[in-house]
């Protein structure tokens, strides 16, 4: 109340003595606030510091609207009013423009990149040409001529901006009204008619996006351990989520390590993505398209293995992290040998990985595998084996599966984390044969569009999300396949397989769910209601996000995995909340996870029919072991870490000239100076100057 | 860089007010009790209007242009007589309180006179009105940005310090003038002060044509300058006096002990 009465007091007296009547508040006469930022923050790991950052009170640079790459000189030399904020249009943020911008980072006040409605033609990826180089299996300790990407590079259109160092802020903005303001502040004022330089005022930019964490990883993790005051001040966090996983045959997880007669087929995705701008990760082909593919598979093997269990278990992972250096795999491989997972090494029979399968030209998909582990035969008859169950799973399905050459290594994949832990038969599945067809790979154009996910214009958010489109069913096919190869793989009989049928509507409404918007009617029926708040009427971010925080994706894929692969069924809501079938029941907990799902609403009524889902759904840490034993500068694991910051936005106003400043200042203090000089002459002649000769006696000045 | 806008704006608005206060208020505790206590009758106005303000706001609607212009017009006059009332006030309790002093003191003669008092207490109104309708101007002020975006003059962080300037002035001479006509029951008087000032309110609706408030505040400013002058004791002649330096010799000629 306080402080609203006084904020009262003070509009009123603003409006009434100089405004006038347009009751304005003076802030909102000198800036507009960007009501759409996506800044690119920074990150660290072992020995570096990638991504932006501005000052601690904000980047303020004069607005240069970059038209052309010749046009960039204008910013670096010939401008008069360093320094500039640049706004670029997405074709022109490529890489050769943002080092020239880099290295004159003195004259550049920041960037601000207009990201387009729809996706450019030629290929663009921030992202690196080997992705993980260090991390994967691919060291020269394991194979120095595979090394480094030296046979095949995996991401060739790869510019690598998303792992370069600015030393200003770079946001994205989304081309609508605020772009416009931008682009009229911009023409009004600061364009240089005929060569000459604009005149004052000029359209300016501020920026915040400062960023606490600075040098690298163990620097920051250093200074969150120095307490100073009773909160301590973070720093940074360590980049990371939870792996969710999920076992045909329910496996103990209360008791760790290795299983007696337990022999499982790890079916693996990824399920994170990145872009250069913090979360923008829409990752259609390079996450989504597998893991989707890999659920859908889940849910054609859920009734065919009730009916004929095959002799080996299948495990579904869904690794988090998998961008940066393999978060998620490698600590699952990590707990596997430290006996903290369900499972070992020992338990593992075979990988089979799910990469990139949305883009496949002529229905083609390549399998790849280690040809260094395949020099040991026995891997070797196992890897073909799985090939020969893979291509035979094709048979009558409209998928071609091929071999690569032999002498390929992996792509990046999280097989790789196994490999590097002891050599185990697995094959990746790509649509790819050597370099990536992703042309948008970790970018922020690989989207629903980038799938050829399109709906007809006139369809109602419901509708669209039962509308199957023919990515939906190609991928339909894929998880048929792979879901038929991982039965047979699990030793399942070959009789059943045209039983094993991956269903299109599923794979429609993830499809949906996932790259357009996750807030649909099926998401919201699979999920428990304190989760509704996570779904959201835009695509999902793939971004990993930091261990502190639940990621959005790992919260989806579990309750989907848990709807799509186990059973609902009779359980009261307490019973099911404290994971028990009923009040006496203290076993089940340590075989299954109980989920209770806010269910659908009954025709004609509002009320939401929960129930209870029995599955064996859980969720494994995906946190880099490094941050465990504290190796900040750990060469195996990653360490890669997100810097935290105060505030992120961005604001547009004009800047007056030096020499109206100037005048202004000098005008002040000469009415200073004149009116201390008339005061001190005034009130030492007072006596003189009020004292009135007819009444002296009231005079008294 | 904008730090200089904000300098020069505090010295163009408050220049004069704190040079005043600094030569003839600051050495007698007397006089700073009677500012501050102007100031606060001048605040207890202030806290009146904008509670009327509010509820108004409040009950009226907010989507309608005319209704809203209405009401600032009405917030406007409100608070100006509001302002002239608390001055009413303000010198009746000055009259009680100089007879109470006169009552306690050792001395014959007040320890301040009305005319001073009426001086003190218009620079506390000035002062605190001036610091009110600037102060936030001059927090946003300091920048990084200036006004004009939404093609607003940039002369406006000048013209609102000029226009302070102004109204500490004017607040100045209208509580001299003001406690002059009541000592001389002189009503007219007080209403031309309520009117100048209901005037000069009523002038800032014509921004932002700077130029359409500034000049005739300005001339208002000038009028009621020399009519203070006169009410405060001053003649043509004192000034004549003592700018061409003959203070000496009517210094001698006047001369009583005080």
């Amino acid at each position: 109340m306080d402080l609203l009465s006084n904020k009262w007091i003070v509009n009123l007296l603003v409006c009434c003595l100089f405004i006038g009547v347009g009751c304005n508040s003076v802030e909102k006469k000198i800036y507009v606030h960007l009501n759409y930022t996506v800044p690119c923050v920074r990150l660290l790991n072992a020995t570096h510091q990638i991504g932006c950052q501005s000052h601690l009170s904000g980047n303020v640079g004069v607005l240069h609207v970059l038209e052309s790459e010749e046009n960039v000189d204008w910013v670096l030399r010939s401008g008069p009013n360093p320094p500039y904020l640049v706004i670029l249009e997405s074709p022109l943020f490529t890489r050769s423009i943002m080092m020239k911008l880099k290295n004159a980072s003195s004259r550049v006040a920041g960037v601000a990149v207009v990201a387009p409605s729809a996706n450019p033609l030629e290929g663009v990826s921030p992202h690196t040409t080997c992705p993980n180089e260090n991390t994967g299996v691919y060291t020269e300790k394991y194979d120095p001529s595979l090394a480094h990407c030296n046979v095949t590079v995996w991401n060739p259109l790869g510019s690598g901006l998303s792992y370069e160092q600015f030393d200003f802020p770079i946001f994205s903005l989304k081309d609508d009204n605020d772009t416009q303001v931008i682009r009229q502040c911009y023409m009004d004022h600061n364009r240089a008619v005929n060569g000459s330089s604009p005149q004052y005022p000029l359209c300016a930019m501020q920026l915040y996006s400062h960023m606490s964490a600075v040098t690298d990883t163990a620097t920051c993790m250093r200074r969150n351990d120095i307490n100073f005051s009773i909160s301590p001040e973070m720093v940074c966090d360590p980049l990371g989520d939870y792996n969710v996983w999920a076992s045909t045959r329910p496996i103990n997880n209360t008791a760790k390590g290795h299983k007696m007669w337990e022999s499982v087929v790890i079916a693996a995705a990824r399920l994170d993505s990145r872009s250069f701008f913090f979360e923008v990760a829409p990752g259609a082909e390079s996450g989504v398209s597998g893991f989707v593919t890999l659920l859908a598979a889940a849910h054609a093997l859920r009734n065919p293995i009730q009916v004929a269990p095959p002799n080996r278990t299948i495990l579904y992972t869904f690794f988090q992290g998998e961008t940066f250096d393999y978060i998620g795999s490698s600590r699952m491989v990590y707990d596997m040998q430290n006996n903290q997972f369900a499972v070992d090494l020992d338990n593992v029979h075979s990988v089979l990985e799910i990469g990139q399968v949305g883009l496949r030209a002529n229905s083609k998909l390549w399998l790849h595998s280690d040809p260094v582990s395949r020099k040991n035969n026995s891997v070797n008859a196992e890897v073909m084996k799985l090939i020969e169950s893979l291509q035979s799973a094709s048979a009558g399905l409209n998928v071609t599966v091929n071999e690569t050459g032999f002498s390929q290594p992996l792509p990046p994949s999280s097989f790789q984390r196994f490999l590097r832990a002891r050599p185990i038969p697995g094959v990746v599945i790509e649509d790819h044969q050597s370099a990536f067809t992703n042309r948008f790979y970790e970018s922020m154009y690989d989207n629903a569009e980038y799938l050829n996910i399109s709906y007809p214009p006139n369809l109602t958010p419901e509708e669209q999300l039962v509308s199957v489109t023919d990515t939906a069913m190609a991928l339909t096919e894929v998880a048929t396949m792979v879901a038929r190869a991982l039965y047979i793989q699990a030793g399942g009989a070959e009789t059943q397989l045209k039983n094993i049928n991956a269903d299109r509507n599923i794979v429609t409404r993830m499809l949906y769910g996932f790259l357009v918007r996750s807030n649909n009617s099926w998401f919201q029926e699979l999920i428990p209601s304190d989760l509704m708040s996570h779904l959201a009427d835009r695509p999902t971010n793939f971004y990993v996000g930091v261990a502190q925080q639940s990621s959005e994706p790992t919260l989806l894929v579990k309750y989907l995995l848990a709807n799509l692969t186990g059973s609902p069924t009779n359980i009261s809501q307490d019973n099911c909340q404290n994971q028990r079938e009923d009040e006496k029941d203290t076993e089940s907990k340590h075989m299954y996870s109980y989920m209770w799902v806010q269910g659908a609403s009954p025709p004609n009524s509002t009320k939401r029919e929960g129930f209870c889902v029995r599955s064996t759904v859980r969720l494994s840490k995906a946190l880099s072991p490094a941050f465990d034993l504290r190796e900040y500068t750990s060469k195996d694991y990653s360490t890669w870490t997100e810097s935290r910051w105060k505030s992120i936005k961005g604001r547009i106003f004009l800047v007056a000239s030096h020499d109206l400043e100037m005048l202004t200042l000098g005008v002040g203090v000469a009415v200073l100076l004149a009116s201390l000089l008339l005061t001190y002459i005034m009130s030492s002649k007072a006596d003189i100057l009020f004292s009135s000769g007819r009444e002296p006696a009231n005079a008294t000045y | 860089m904008t730090a200089a806008v904000f300098f020069g704006c505090t010295f163009i608005a408050f220049g004069p007010a704190i040079s005043l206060f600094l030569f003839t208020i600051a050495r007698d505790p007397l006089r700073v009790i009677f500012l501050i206590a102007g100031a606060f009758f001048w605040l207890v106005s202030l806290l009146l209007a904008s509670l009327v303000w509010f509820i108004s706001v409040q009950i009226s609607n907010k989507d309608s242009a005319t209704q809203q212009k209405g009401l600032l017009i009405f917030g406007v006059v409100l608070s100006v007589l509001l302002q002239e009332t608390f001055r009413f006030a303000y010198y009746k309790l000055l009259k009680k309180a100089n007879e109470g002093l006169l009552t306690l003191s050792q001395e014959e003669t007040m320890p301040i006179s009305i005319r001073q008092l009426a001086y003190v207490s218009g620079l506390g109104f000035g002062f605190m009105s001036g610091a009110f309708s600037v102060v936030n101007i001059l927090a946003d002020s300091v920048g990084p940005g200036t006004v004009g975006i939404h093609g607003d003059s940039q002369h406006y962080f000048l013209s609102s310090a000029f226009m302070t300037l102004a109204i500490i002035l004017l607040h100045m001479f209208w509580g001299v003038v003001f406690f002059d006509a009541c000592e001389k029951q002189r009503w007219w008087a007080v209403a031309a002060v309520v009117i100048s000032h209901l005037t000069v309110s009523c002038l800032t609706f014509q921004n932002p044509e700077y130029v359409g408030s500034l000049v005739p505040t300005y001339v208002i400013l000038f009028l009621m300058g020399v009519w203070a002058f006169y009410s405060a004791g001053g003649s043509l002649r004192n000034l004549k006096l003592c700018i061409t330096c003959k203070d000496r010799d009517f210094l001698l000629a006047n001369h009583r002990p005080r």
